[in-house]
């Protein structure tokens, strides 16, 4: 993933842009455009601002704002491993602040981040509608039910485990 | 445009309805307290200190954002907004370091002063407080965005008079910081080191990155030879920093002062710009004769150099090869000076003494630096850094006599005087170019076309049977502006004066903070600051640079002729295009 980002824009992003371009307000689709990018290439990544600044003839200071504005916009790679912890209030009454305390120690990144090597990052959510299985985690598509701070090392490591394998 | 009737504070006056209420206060002597407000640059209405009631309306509202309508019952003061006004001050100061009397804004900060005019003698609130470390990887300005209060006064300065928009608000609430994209160092950025955000900035969020403590070493160096330059400019408002109006000339008192500081010798850069004339006009009249990379655009301000560098690199080979006059002086101290003298270009310590931040980044280019490495300028001092100074070391600057210029490096024609004010290079080179070209001298020296201050500036002069079209402009908006006409060939152009700052080097990023009764940026200062530099041009015997006769005795020894192989050498320099590229 991150090989690609350092690419230019594909093809289809950039027709995108164009189009945009034509219509009125052409600087009024930023957000879209870093929608469709963020979509394409799953987060936004510096050289990508970079070329969205010249395309579109916006300052780089003012793409750098609306990025780290909206919380929808991811700034890193997400990792092989993608924790999401849900914040939502059944699973916070549970806890789920302990848990994710635990990670953000256990990782050594906050929420959004992505560890140096790659392999996981945090995310949060919001109620995923299986409040009885609160505290919920899940990584990529797995689901962890009733996790408690105590289990985050052990779960790490069977995830890496089960990765090397 | 119509008219709107309105009472304020129980008085009724009059206005065109495009006025605020803020604005229409201040016809009637009232000043309505405000932080984010600047007349020059869009409302913001983002510190709420200017809240006024309404009759009628449900809450306070912002006075510098809202429009007067017909009938409209104004109160700018009652206790409850006098209440609100605090607890705003207050919720600022809660987030904000409590070090005033350590800070370089002490005294002259608009925050200090705001809570101390609206009573804040108690602090109430006592929250969770934001931290960040100083970023100072630009020579020229840093950033401490602990002491920001996101007024955005720089983010608006920034884009709307320089047309930079290196700065930005990035993130969001309590986390909110202002910075260059990518929370990017200073150094890494399109920033072209004007040091307007330092200007605008009611608290210390930007400063220039001092330098004082490595001249303050130098002159304590018995093995130095510290000498200094002082900029045009300088002396036109140095006095401001000692209470003075603004535009009371004080060169004399400035010389007088340095030596008391322990230099050795005092240099005026002004021989620097009487020197850059007499190349800059041997460089156009020798590309008018060949039709040749016109229009010349002037090389003087550092500012606008890096500007052209990131945001106009396919300007750059319009742009004068002159180093500025800083820079020629300097490497005339480091070469003619010092053989002169018989001491090792090693041994001389130059400090500039620069209305500017961007000489800072100048300074240190490479471009600036001789074969073996060492800065012809060891160090650049801002107005306001050199006023610290004056004080530091307990000296009354206006009870000073006036001192005099070494020579031959310290005398200069009034075309010289000039350079510190918009108009004033364009001036100083048609003077020099129109004797040249006719081989007469000129009988009407003023060149009143290009005198006021003001963004933008054109004017179509007869020199010797042909019409020169010349421009000047001064913040870069108009330097884009001028520069996008040049591109699309709407007019052609001989000559185009561009300087970084509005106003020009007298309302540079490192001039004094404006005086009670002003606000920053506030024209009429620079309007002051400019009538004396041409008061002080009136007043000279020579006011043509290249009848100065130590610029003809320096050509005669040393440099042989305007544009000669030595000359270029020693006097021109290169420019570079410069990555991030900026948007135009």
């Amino acid at each position: 993933m991150s090989a690609e980002s350092n690419q230019h824009l594909d093809s289809e992003t950039i027709a995108f842009m164009d189009a945009c371009l034509q219509k009125e307000h052409p600087k009024s689709y930023l957000i879209a455009v870093l929608h469709k990018i963020q979509q394409r290439y799953g987060y936004l990544s510096q050289a990508h601002m970079d070329q969205v600044a010249q395309h579109m003839q916006i300052p780089t200071s003012i793409i750098s704002g609306v990025s780290t504005f909206y919380h929808f916009f991811r700034l890193q790679p997400r990792g092989k491993f993608s924790i999401s912890i849900c914040l939502g209030t059944a699973c916070f009454v549970k806890g789920a602040d302990k848990v994710l305390d635990a990670f953000r120690t256990e990782l050594g990144i906050e929420l959004g981040e992505t560890t140096p090597d790659g392999l996981f990052s945090l995310e949060s959510s919001r109620c995923l509608g299986v409040c009885a299985l609160a505290p919920v985690v899940t990584i990529n598509d797995k689901i962890y039910s009733k996790v408690t701070a105590k289990q985050v090392p052990e779960l790490l490591n069977s995830v890496k485990a089960a990765a090397i394998d | 445009m119509k008219e709107i009737n309105l009472t304020i504070d129980d008085q009724a006056l009059s206005v065109s309805q495009d006025t605020t209420i803020l604005q229409a206060a201040e016809k009637l002597g009232i000043k309505i307290p405000r932080l984010c407000y600047h007349p020059d640059l869009s409302i913001e209405g983002a510190c709420r200190i200017c809240i006024v009631e309404v009759d009628g309306s449900r809450n306070f509202v912002p006075s510098c954002a809202t429009p007067v309508r017909e009938g409209m019952r104004v109160r700018t003061n009652s206790p409850e907004i006098r209440q609100a006004r605090r607890d705003l001050i207050e919720l600022i100061l809660d987030n904000h370091p409590r070090e005033c009397q350590i800070c370089e804004r002490d005294g002259n900060c608009e925050l200090q002063n705001l809570a101390y005019a609206m009573g804040v003698r108690d602090r109430l609130f006592e929250g969770k407080r934001k931290r960040h470390e100083i970023e100072k990887s630009s020579l020229a300005v840093i950033r401490d965005a602990e002491k920001c209060i996101l007024c955005r006064r720089c983010v608006r300065v920034c884009a709307e008079v320089q047309g930079v928009t290196n700065l930005s608000q990035l993130y969001r609430g309590v986390e909110t910081v202002v910075a260059p994209a990518y929370e990017q160092g200073m150094a890494d950025s399109v920033c072209i080191a004007c040091g307007q955000c330092i200007n605008v900035c009611p608290v210390a969020a930007f400063l220039e990155n001092n330098s004082t403590d490595r001249v303050w070493a130098a002159l304590a160096d018995p093995s130095k030879h510290v000498v200094a330059q002082i900029a045009p400019s300088i002396r036109a408002a140095i006095g401001e920093g000692f209470g003075l109006a603004p535009g009371t000339p004080m060169t004399g008192q400035t010389v007088t002062a340095l030596h008391r500081l322990g230099f050795e010798a005092v240099f005026d850069t002004n021989f620097g710009a009487d020197l850059t004339i007499v190349e800059e006009a041997n460089e156009l009249i020798k590309r008018l004769e060949k039709n040749d990379r016109l229009p010349l655009l002037t090389s003087c301000s550092s500012g606008w150099i890096k500007f052209m560098e990131h945001f106009y690199p396919e300007m750059i080979p319009f742009a004068s090869t002159c180093r500025s006059p800083m820079s020629m002086l300097s490497v005339l101290l480091k070469t003619y000076y010092a053989e002169k003298t018989g001491r090792n270009a090693k041994d001389i310590f130059v400090v500039a003494i620069m209305p500017c931040t961007a000489k800072k980044f100048e300074a240190e280019r490479s471009e600036h630096c001789s074969a073996d490495g060492y800065p012809y300028t060891d160090a650049v001092l801002t107005t306001r850094e050199f006023i610290w100074m004056i004080k530091s070391y307990g000296i009354n600057f206006t009870m000073l006599p006036e001192g005099e210029f070494d020579a031959p490096l310290g005398f200069s024609t009034g075309a010289a005087d000039l350079f510190g004010t918009t108009g004033g290079v364009m001036e100083a080179a048609l003077r020099t170019a129109a004797e040249k070209l006719t081989g007469k001298p000129l009988t009407e020296l003023n060149f009143d076309q290009v005198r006021e201050v003001k963004g933008l500036k054109e004017a179509s002069i007869e020199i010797a049977g042909r019409t020169l079209n010349v421009a000047v402009a001064n913040g870069l908006n108009n330097a884009k502006t001028i520069l996008e006409r040049v591109k699309k060939g709407e007019k052609t152009y001989h000559l185009i004066e561009l300087m970084a700052c509005p106003g020009g080097c007298i309302a540079g990023g490192g001039q004094p903070y404006p005086p009670d009764n002003h606000y920053v940026l506030d024209p009429e200062i620079a309007r002051l600051r400019a009538k004396a530099l041409y008061r002080i041009d009136e007043a000279k015997a020579i006011r043509v640079a290249h009848r100065n006769p130590f610029i003809e005795k320096l050509y005669q020894d040393y440099l042989e002729q305007p544009g000669s192989h030595r000359a270029h050498e020693l006097l021109h320099t290169t420019y570079t295009p410069r990555e991030p590229r900026g948007i135009k």
